[in-house]
């Protein structure tokens, strides 16, 4: 209990006071405070337990860099909000929040037993250790860590919140409105042209807000911002530099405001291309590394400072400052001049500037020079330190309730790093600066080394005469990392701080190292005597700061997640009870039970009916492109692996594509209409695939061809009718072309008209029965299914969907491209040679098929497969071999593609690619699964109609 | 993210409104059943993964749908310029 409120001070308002509630209990607090602020000011300074040893630990900062004061905030069902850095966090009237990592409470917590059992965890524990036995990482280890592992806990319901998105464009992009970065984008202001000045904090001011005697000016500059037309955000965070000087920041928009308040999006994404970007981030404040460094209570000199001057906050009753740099001093005299009760300054230095020396002695404050604090009595909450002199380590104890670390600054260079931009090692400093960029963007302020903080020494560890192995001093407080787990790593041989940050986890924590990776890599350097530059620098990458998934993805969800793509017949479909499934981006009839029928039942149906009488199916979501021009037969023979050249207007040929490797990558039938037009198909998932491949040879191989490429496929409606009674179903609706078989042969298309709208007619088979695919214009297609649909009831015609589809195409082993082959697959392999032209010299692909590989012995081919036992369907996917009692690992020598129940067969039937397969013929292979292995008889591809009697109708 | 100037819109875009097409510059031999086996391997397979300065195609495929030629350095990823299909390298 030893932060309060000061009297006066600070730049809340004390006319609005705010109540809210942790972990249960009530506090109270004032317009302006932050969780934190409002928290420490009743005397809380234990804010949660460390993630892996459960120490407790308090507030380290007032900015994002807070490694610590994690916390969950409740806004109501589903606005939980694990993880949030209660410094970060406004206060509002109401708020509930909750301190995470402790179990059953704050003050008791069981896995504190980690924290005895230090001398256990060290670094590289979860490497060593959980190496073996594997039994018993599944079944002890991991399900322990899990339990007691990760920070705070994801919400399990849905998120009712919306989330925005938008675009902005400037000539001056800059980021954080302290000093520096107002003063430049009032300069830039004044000279014309956008600009925008974005901060992550509740209001505008960074540093100066710490500042009272910068208040006037700062309230006088963000008028004069205004007057300028200068856009100034608050609440925003800029996450990313990317490319080109385009940065993405997200706006906190309502997380500030009471629930009751809030209205509109939570958050919004901003994503801002900017002419120029200035960075003024501003500098992080390091800590100090010595034994005790994480007892609630020891925190950043730069906390108290913005404690006491921004929020009107003691941090404690007997404040002692352990300092290296100059800052300290300053904060100290600052917040002893608020208020504060500044116990006394210690520094590691031996010597500082008389002007410090002078003041802290004209305010009575006991000064320490060459001086280290190297010990930390109490658990929950600094109850006094022990100090020593670095000389002779003579120590004394010097009771306080709080006790503030300045160890000098870290530019802040994380978005310099994302732009790509170089840092040199400033030894001064100790730490890395901007460097050089190619983007236009420059730093100022205290991010770019450019302060008036003072001097100070870096000091990877504070001296004392107890090793560094047997401190508890802190580097990485979110992560648990200790000085001597770095120590441990550099002794292991890890030599890059690449590879020590992997082996410690120094700097891997949701904090991503703000407070920890400067001190990681002195320490290293100190133990390894090599100079930091020596050991490198890790690199920092987007997002600056944890975000929420919902401001990232923004609109991007749900219905918007990913477009459904739906036929003009999807409606009907839904209407008459179809099932559906997705293909690609398209939304297909899978099957249309009847009544409480199972989907191999209303298959079976489908697959009969179409098979003895009539079935109908939306094929609409087939690829089709209009290719037209002189050249229009040439560039198809050039592409595809059949002749084009020969064949007649108003015939059409199944078109075989192949990469430039030689392997099957699409197939579909195309018709030719007239001499210069061809109506190509293209399977549902390749569609664009296939265009885009077509644009690329049209475009850069072959701009020589006159020829045009338009994607049609949304255009036309296509109804597949299929069966033996498929001609008298159509056969009253359509004008103007003869159906005879002598007039309209199969492989044909013709053009007229259906239901009196006009049709692009083609005579073609996907089942192996006689067949028709009608393309009208798509608004036309809703009313033509409906009519063959009511003309074909006299017939018992069916609707059928995907999977009877699917089945009728695999009793005839008819190919389903990506599923019957993988992008491995030749024309031979799948047994298609025959729609290989002979005679041309060249297409897609045809060099390829002579390579070595691709004409060996034993690849891979496709064949059939009948189980032994009819009433079994093998798995897709299975593997087969040809002994099944060989021991494990076995020889696999293919795989099951395609299996059905084939109802007109009355058995089962698969596809499957199996080496050397048609050489195979009426052998039995195996197919082992968790039951046993499964007998299979090799068979041709096709198990219905071979001579194909039922086209030729 | 990238901005990347199409030469046919002759605008500034965003890389989103692109793809890229790989390796620029290798044409597809006229007559490829007369290759062998190395110079076809080469034409397939075999690219250059160059420390700055590269040429690339691309395409502006939620444009103008035009394919292109870039040069852009690896280390910066900065355009140093792009041109049509069929002119000569930059
Ligand atoms: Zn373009």
């Amino acid at each position: 209990m030893s932060g309060y409120r000061l009297d006066k001070g600070g730049r809340i308002d004390r006319a609005v006071p705010l109540s809210f509630r942790f972990d249960g209990q009530d506090f109270r607090g004032f317009a302006g405070d932050t969780l934190a602020s409002a928290l420490v000011a009743g005397g809380q300074m234990l804010f949660g337990r460390s993630f892996k040893y459960r120490r407790p630990r308090g507030l380290l900062a007032t900015g994002v860099e807070e490694p610590n004061a994690l916390v969950t905030v409740d806004r109501g069902p589903g606005r939980v909000t694990p993880n949030l850095r209660a410094p970060s966090v406004a206060l509002h009237d109401g708020l509930i929040a909750q301190s995470q990592n402790r179990y059953p409470s704050l003050k008791t917590d069981f896995g504190a037993i980690n924290d005895r059992l230090g001398a256990l965890f060290p670094a590289g524990f979860y490497n060593k250790t959980f190496m073996w036995p594997r039994s018993a990482w599944e079944k002890l280890y991991e399900p322990a860590i899990r339990k007691m592992a990760g920070l705070g806990e994801s919400p399990k319901e849905r998120d009712p919140d919306h989330y925005g998105a938008t675009y902005a464009h400037c000539e001056l992009l800059v980021i954080g409105a302290g000093p520096a970065g107002i003063a430049a984008a009032m300069d830039a202001a004044a000279t014309g042209g956008r600009v925008i000045l974005i901060d992550e904090q509740e209001e505008p001011g960074g540093g100066a807000l710490a500042d009272p005697a910068q208040w006037a000016w700062l309230a006088e500059s963000l008028a004069k911002l205004a007057a300028l037309g200068v856009t100034v955000f608050s609440r925003t965070t800029a996450i990313g530099h990317y490319h080109q000087n385009f940065v993405v920041a997200v706006e906190r928009l309502t997380d500030h405001l009471a629930p009751s308040q809030a209205a509109g999006p939570r958050e919004k994404l901003w994503r801002i291309r900017a002419g120029e970007v200035v960075l003024a981030q501003g500098a992080i404040e390091r800590p100090l590394v010595f034994d005790g460094n994480d007892v609630p209570g020891v925190m950043l000199a730069s906390a108290g400072r913005a404690l006491a001057l921004r929020f009107g906050v003691a941090v404690g009753r007997a404040v002692v400052v352990m300092a290296s740099h100059d800052s300290g001093w300053r904060d100290a005299l600052a917040m002893a001049e608020a208020g504060v009760t500044i116990a006394a300054i210690v520094d590691v230095r031996p010597a500082v500037s008389s002007d410090l020396q002078a003041a802290a002695d004209a305010l009575g404050i006991a000064v320490y020079l060459n001086h280290s604090v190297t010990g930390v009595k109490g658990r929950l909450e600094v109850k006094a330190i022990t100090l020593c002199h670095n000389d002779d380590y003579l120590a004394h104890t010097l009771p306080c309730d709080a006790l503030l670390m300045a160890g000098g600054w870290t530019p802040t260079v994380h978005l310099w790093s994302h732009a790509r931009g170089t840092l040199k090692w400033d030894a001064a400093f100790g730490a890395y600066l901007p460097d050089t960029t190619v983007e236009n963007l420059r730093a100022v302020g205290g991010c770019s080394g450019n302060w008036n903080y003072g001097d100070g020494i870096v000091v990877a560890t504070l001296p004392s005469p107890k090793p560094v192995s047997k401190q508890k001093a802190f580097v990485d407080f979110q992560n648990d990392v200790k000085a001597r787990d770095i120590a441990l790593a550099v002794q292991e041989g890890f030599r890059s701080i690449e590879h020590i940050k992997r082996y410690t986890t120094n700097g891997m924590a949701t904090d991503q190292g703000k407070t920890s990776n400067l001190n990681g890599l002195q320490i290293a350097s100190e133990t390894l005597s090599k100079p930091v530059t020596a050991i490198g620098l890790t690199t920092f990458r987007p997002p600056y700061t944890p975000q929420t998934f919902g401001a990232l993805m923004g609109h991007h969800k749900d219905a918007l997640f990913q477009p459904l793509r739906k036929t003009v017949i999807d409606d009907w479909a839904a209407a008459n009870g179809a099932v559906f499934e997705n293909v690609a981006q398209w939304r297909r009839a899978r099957y249309f039970p009847q009544g409480r029928e199972s989907m191999d039942a209303a298959v079976a149906r489908e697959c009969l009916a179409t098979r003895e009488r009539v079935g109908m199916f939306d094929a609409s979501t087939l690829g089709k492109i209009e290719v037209v021009g002189p050249d229009a037969a040439e560039f198809l023979n050039r592409l595809y692996t059949n002749p084009w050249k020969a064949l007649e207007p108003g015939r059409c040929r199944y078109g075989l594509l192949l990469n430039e490797q030689g392997f099957i990558i699409d197939d579909g039938v195309a018709g030719r209409m007239a001499a210069d037009r061809f109506h190509v198909t293209t399977t549902t998932g390749g569609a664009a695939r296939v265009l885009g491949m077509m644009e690329d040879y049209l475009q850069t191989e072959w701009p020589d061809l006159n020829v045009w490429l338009t994607s049609t496929t949304e255009q036309w409606a296509v109804i597949a009718v299929q069966g033996p009674k498929a001609r008298e179903v159509i056969a009253p609706l359509v004008e103007g072309i003869d159906l005879s078989p002598e007039a309209f042969p199969h492989m044909a298309v013709r053009e007229g008209a259906i239901c009196d709208v006009p049709t692009r007619l083609f005579r073609v088979s996907f089942t192996g029965e006689l067949g028709f695919e009608v393309n009208v214009p798509a608004e036309h297609g809703r009313m033509v299914w409906e009519a063959i649909h009511a003309a074909g009831q006299e017939h018992g015609i069916v609707a059928y969907g995907t999977e009877t589809m699917h089945v009728l195409r695999a009793e005839k082993g008819f190919i389903i491209i990506g599923q019957d082959t993988d992008g491995t697959v030749t024309p031979d392999d799948a047994g298609m040679n025959w729609a290989i032209g002979k005679k041309k010299p060249d297409f897609v692909g045809k060099r390829s098929l002579a390579r070595a590989d691709l004409v060996r012995e034993g690849r891979k081919q496709l064949v059939g497969l009948l189980t032994r036992d009819p009433a079994v369907v093998l798995e897709e996917g299975a593997q087969i071999v040809v002994d099944p009692a060989e021991p494990v690992p076995m020889t696999m020598i293919g795989h099951v593609t395609s299996s059905y129940h084939s109802a007109a067969l009355g058995r089962s039937i698969a596809l499957a690619v199996v080496a050397g397969g048609r050489a195979r013929m009426g052998q039995t292979l195996h197919v082992p699964m968790p039951g046993g292995a499964i007998a299979a008889e090799v068979v041709s591809t096709v198990f219905y109609d071979a001579e194909g009697s039922r086209l030729d109708v | 993210m990238l901005l990347i100037h199409c030469p046919y819109c002759e605008e500034d875009r965003p890389e989103v409104e692109f793809v890229n097409g790989g390796q620029a510059h290798i044409a597809r031999p006229a007559d490829p059943s007369s290759e062998s086996d190395a110079d076809w391997e080469k034409y397939l397979y075999i690219r250059r993964n160059p420390r700055g300065r590269h040429h690339e195609r691309w395409r502006h495929i939620h444009g103008c749908g035009r394919f292109f030629n870039a040069v852009r350095d690896t280390v910066s990823d900065r355009f140093e310029t792009t041109y049509k299909a069929g002119e000569p390298a930059k």
